[in-house]
Order: C-alpha cells, then structure tokens, then sequence
C-alpha cells in the first residue's frame, strides 16, 4: 500500500472514531433537543383536543391570544429586571469587599457565598415561607407594636427569594472580574487626583463590566423560567410565566396555547439576552474609543 | 504594600472617610452573611422541633427524623432522586466528555453547529425544557405502544408490554443539559492543555489509546470531576423538569417536598430538610478537602483546581 493510500486510511478511521464519539450526544441533542422544539412549534399552531391535549390544526389562534397572558409575561419581565438589578445592587459591595479588602480570609469567605448555591434551592426557598409566613418576621413586627404586616404571598416576598437564591451567581463573576482588575490603576487614578466615587465611576466600574454583564445574564435567564419561587412565596398571587406554563400543561391540558406560550417565552429570552449583550458591546466600543 | 491584597483606599494617613468606608463594606458583607445563613440554620433548629406544628419551637427531640426515615413515601423518593442523579451524572459526564474530545478535531462546521446546540440547551429554562421533554415523550410513546401491541398480538405473545413515562424519561432530560455543562467545562480544558505532551507521548510510540489514558484523561480529571459534581447537584435539586416528565407514583425527592410544602408545612420537611443539607455540606467539605490536597501535590492538579467548580457552578 502507498503511503498516500495509508494516509487516505488513516483520516477514514479518525472520521469514524470521531463519528462515533460525537453519537450519543448528537443523538440526545437531536431527539431531546432539536425533535421537541419541533414539536413545539407544531403544536403552537394547532387546537386544543376536547378532552385536552392536541389535535392537528394550522393556525395562529394560540399566538393571538397570547396577550391574555400579557400580565404574566410582563410581570416574569419587570420581576426578572428588578430581581437582577437588586442582586447587583447587594452583590456589588460584598465581591468589592471580598476582592479588594478582605485579605486572607478572602477564599474562605467567597465559599462561604457559594456553599448555599450548593444545597437544595427548594429548601432555601421553603426556608424563607416559615420567616416571611405569619408566625414569623410579620409576628415579631406586631409583638414590638408595629401594627399588623403581610410579607408572604406578596411580590416583596417574591422579591426577598429570588435575591437569596440568586445572590452567589452574581457575586462570583463579579469577584473574578474585580479580583483580576490592576490594583495599580486604582493608586494611579488616585494620584491623578481622583476622588473615591471618581474612582470607582471612571475606573473599577468599567473594569469590571465583563462580570457585571456575565453575573446579570446568569441571574435574568433563569430567573425569566422561574416557577418554584413564585409559586411558593407568592402563593398564587404573584404569577410568573412559568406558573402560566405548568398551569396550561398539568392542569388545563391546553397544550397547543402552552406551547405558544413557551415559544413566546423563548423568544423574549433570546431578545433581552441580545439587548444586553448589544449594550455590553457598546460600552466597550465607548471605552476603547474614550481611552484613544 | 502587595498587589494581591492592596487597599487602593488607604494611603500612607488613613483619612476618617476611609474607616467610615471601610466599616461599612464590612457591615455589609456581615448583613449578607447573616441573610445568607440565618434562613438555612432556622431549618435545622426546626427538624429538631418537639412539638406538632413548625410554628413554635416545644423542646427538642428528633422524633420527626425517625418519623421522616419511617416514612416510606419520603425514602422511596429519596431512592429515586439518588438513582436519577447517579445515571444523569454517569451519562452526562461520558458523552459530553467523548463529544468535547471529538470536537476538537472535526470540520468548523459541525463545531459551530454543536457551539449553538451546546448555547441552545443551556439558555432554554427548565420549564421549557420540561414541557418539550413530556410532548415528545407522550407523542414517541403514542407510537410506540400501538405497535408494540400489534406485535404482540400477531407473534402471540400474551399481554403487550407499555412503555410509559418513569424515572427513565426523568434521566433522559436531565442529561441534555448536563451534557452540555459538561462539554462546556471539558472543552474549556482542553484548550488550555498543553499538546505537546500529547506529541511527545506519540513520539514515544505510545498507542492512541494509551495516551489517552495516561496523558489526555489525567489532564482532564479535574474538569470531569466538576462536571459529574454539578451534573449530579442538578439532577439532585431539579424539581421542574421531574414534574414535568416522572411517571405516575414515582416522585423525586424535591418533587415530594414540593407537594408536602404545598399540602400544609411539618416538620418532617425539616427533617428531610436538614438530612439533605448535612449530605451536601460534608460532601463538598470532603470534595474541598481532595481538591486541597491535590493542589497542595502538585501535578496535574494545579493550584487553581478550585476554580472549576466555582466556574462550573456559575456555567
């Protein structure tokens, strides 16, 4: 055999190794992923079955009563916003603290933020209904003569969780984005004569966009799916897309309304995603344009 | 003055301003601490609760811990929960590691196709996730059963079997976006590996194989490693998409703590509660402490190798 006919071999056999390694998770991406997404779009378009469920149609009916569901899609939105803004607004100083000040205990301290990411988000959550509930914070409020509170089931009780459970993923990229920014260029600022808040606006704030960006994408993609805190701490009246969703699919059995209600929900996903990343380009067009 | 830990407030005079600053990220970072900790420790205190209700503290005992463990219905789910995540981590972390291996060495294209499915399944939400999961499966069951029975009938074979949604289906969804995670930490490794052992480990006329085994995967262990913690974490915790697609009667542990905090708070869900989380906290006390160990041996292992399952956490 040629040398040529043994290469031509060789790259066959590397084709097929490679082949064959790239096959379970091609299959479970194509029939797991891509199949089920089909099949979503399919039945956006179809009727729901008389007993529920779905019978083949073609039309837009699902889609065009989707803003029947506007309330929860814009509450998941302005929740989504607030809860990321309010995640950086806490987080912020603690990944400051935590990269700039804290010294040698910093690692410690950083586990210490992640260690709850790590145990059951449904017990955090479950956690916070016996505090918020009757018998707690709003008891204690009324034992010092405060008058009478209601936390849980409120969009504050919501609100309280959502921080709780989403506080570490902002806090670790933001860390990370702090913890690498050049201490020299803070003493440099300094003795050009810039204030603290001068500082920080015009020197660590943009260093650290990267992990601001990062951590409020990790935060607001899945807080836009989010079912189990709203449904707990909400108690129903606080409603999400995704109460919407489980509402339409295990008890209504609207299948064909869920489904354009998922790629809806998708779609705004994808559309908020692209907003923040065409705002992170930007700005850092703006400082490399600035710095020039 | 060292760069690593630099005040960059503090000049040679610390001014009163600075303190004041000072104090305050403090008081901040012990607030958040204190927000972080309280809620979980009340859970503990409460699995400890004599008396019947989770409102007031009457004594200790641990009687809803043998209550909780007696509890057939919360062990059963227990069971399937550890079974569903063992399998979700096991094939998560073979095929997203055999896939990120190959897809170093494929045409651009079929690595920029993988790059959007990879995206894809990691920014749909569970929810959705969840859903398309339990269509496909009851469409590909609607399909299936018929002609299951219809060969059954025609070959004679008694009773046709069904196929249905169980804790298979469960595993099944998990895996798509463990996978994932899972080619995302493996691959990001593996561009920040040295390929010249790779070459000199040819050059020495080891098999593919062999350097697979001796060179590639020692190289990769930590990666892997984190990706089967955080595939098995997921799985462990996932509540949406097992509501969505496990079987009639077999729940998953977050499931049947949903349905019990719904059917009214006991503090048996204390119990089970803090039985969990003393499970995960000694088994990252235990994961920190090999991680420890291997950076402080060297090698392979390097000194940041806590770094992956904190990235991976936020992947």
């Amino acid at each position: 055999m040629t040398d040529r006919g043994a290469a031509a071999g060789e790259r066959r056999r590397s084709r097929t190794v490679n082949a064959a390694l790239l096959l379970p998770a091609s299959a479970w991406f194509f029939f797991l992923l891509i199949v089920p997404l089909i099949i979503l779009l399919v039945f956006s378009v179809g009727a729901r079955a008389p007993e529920g469920g779905y019978t083949p149609a073609l039309q837009l009916d699902n889609y065009l009563e989707l803003p029947t569901r506007a309330a929860a899609f814009i509450n998941t939105l302005w929740m989504a916003t607030a809860g990321t803004i309010l995640c950086l607004l806490v987080g912020y100083p603690l990944a400051y603290y935590l990269a700039t000040r804290a010294g040698t205990k910093r690692t410690l301290l950083l586990i210490l933020v992640v260690v709850p990411f790590w145990t059951s988000f449904l017990i955090r959550t479950y956690a916070w209904m016996s505090i918020l509930g009757n018998n707690g914070i709003p008891a204690i409020v009324e034992a010092l003569g405060f008058g009478h509170v209601t936390l849980i089931n409120t969009p504050a009780a919501v609100m309280i969780g959502i921080v709780y459970n989403y506080l570490p993923l902002m806090v670790f990229p933001l860390y990370v984005s702090l913890e690498r920014l050049d201490k020299r260029l803070l003493e440099a600022s300094k003795d050009l004569g810039a204030g603290r808040i001068g500082t920080f606006r015009q020197v660590t704030l943009p260093l650290s966009a990267v992990g601001l960006l990062s951590g409020a994408i990790l935060v607001f993609i899945p807080l836009m799916g989010e079912y189990v805190i709203p449904a707990l701490l909400g108690g129903g009246k606080v409603f999400f897309v995704g109460n919407a969703l489980v509402d339409l699919f295990l008890q209504s059995r609207n299948w064909p309304f869920g489904s354009a209600a998922s790629i809806g929900l998708i779609v705004v996903i994808l559309l908020a995603v692209s907003l923040y990343l065409w705002l992170g380009s930007r700005g850092r067009v703006e400082r490399e344009v600035s710095l020039l | 003055m060292t760069l690593g830990t630099g005040r960059p407030d503090r000049g040679p005079a610390v001014d009163r301003a600075g303190r004041w600053v000072d104090g305050a990220f403090r008081l901040e970072a012990v607030l958040i601490y204190l927000f972080l900790y309280v809620p979980i420790l009340l859970v503990v205190i409460f699995s400890f609760n004599a008396g019947e209700r989770t409102g007031e503290l009457r004594g200790l005992s641990m009687r809803w811990y043998e209550y909780a463990i007696g509890d057939a219905f919360a062990m059963g789910a227990l069971r399937n929960s550890i079974g569903v995540a063992l399998w979700t981590s096991l094939l998560a972390t073979t095929f997203g590691t055999l896939a990120a291996l190959a897809l170093q060495r494929v045409p651009r294209v079929v690595r920029a196709v993988f790059d959007v499915l990879i995206y894809i399944a990691i920014i749909i939400p569970g929810i959705v996730i969840g859903i398309s999961t339990l269509i496909f499966f009851v469409n590909l069951f609607g399909f299936v059963n018929p002609w299951l029975a219809y060969v059954w009938s025609v070959g004679g074979l008694g009773e046709p079997p069904v196929v249905q949604k169980g804790l298979h289906t469960v595993i099944a969804a998990h895996v798509l976006f463990t996978m994932a995670i899972v080619m995302v930490l493996v691959r990001a490794r593996l561009s920040g590996m040295d390929r010249s052992l790779t070459e000199a480990s040819f050059d020495l006329f080891a098999t593919p194989l062999r350097t697979f085994f001796q060179v590639t995967l020692p190289q990769l262990a930590p990666a892997i490693i984190a990706g089967a913690l955080l595939a098995f974490t997921f799985s462990f915790d996932d509540f949406i998409i097992a509501n969505f697609t496990a079987g009639p009667g077999q729940p998953t542990l977050p499931m049947y703590i949903f349905n019990s905090i719904r059917r009214g708070i006991t503090p048996e869900v204390n119990a089970i509660a803090a039985m969990v989380l003393m499970v995960t906290v000694t088994s990252l006390v235990i994961v920190a402490l090999i991680y420890r160990r291997q950076a402080r041996q060297g090698g392979a292992f390097g000194a940041s190798e806590g770094a992956p399952i904190l990235e991976g956490d936020v992947a």
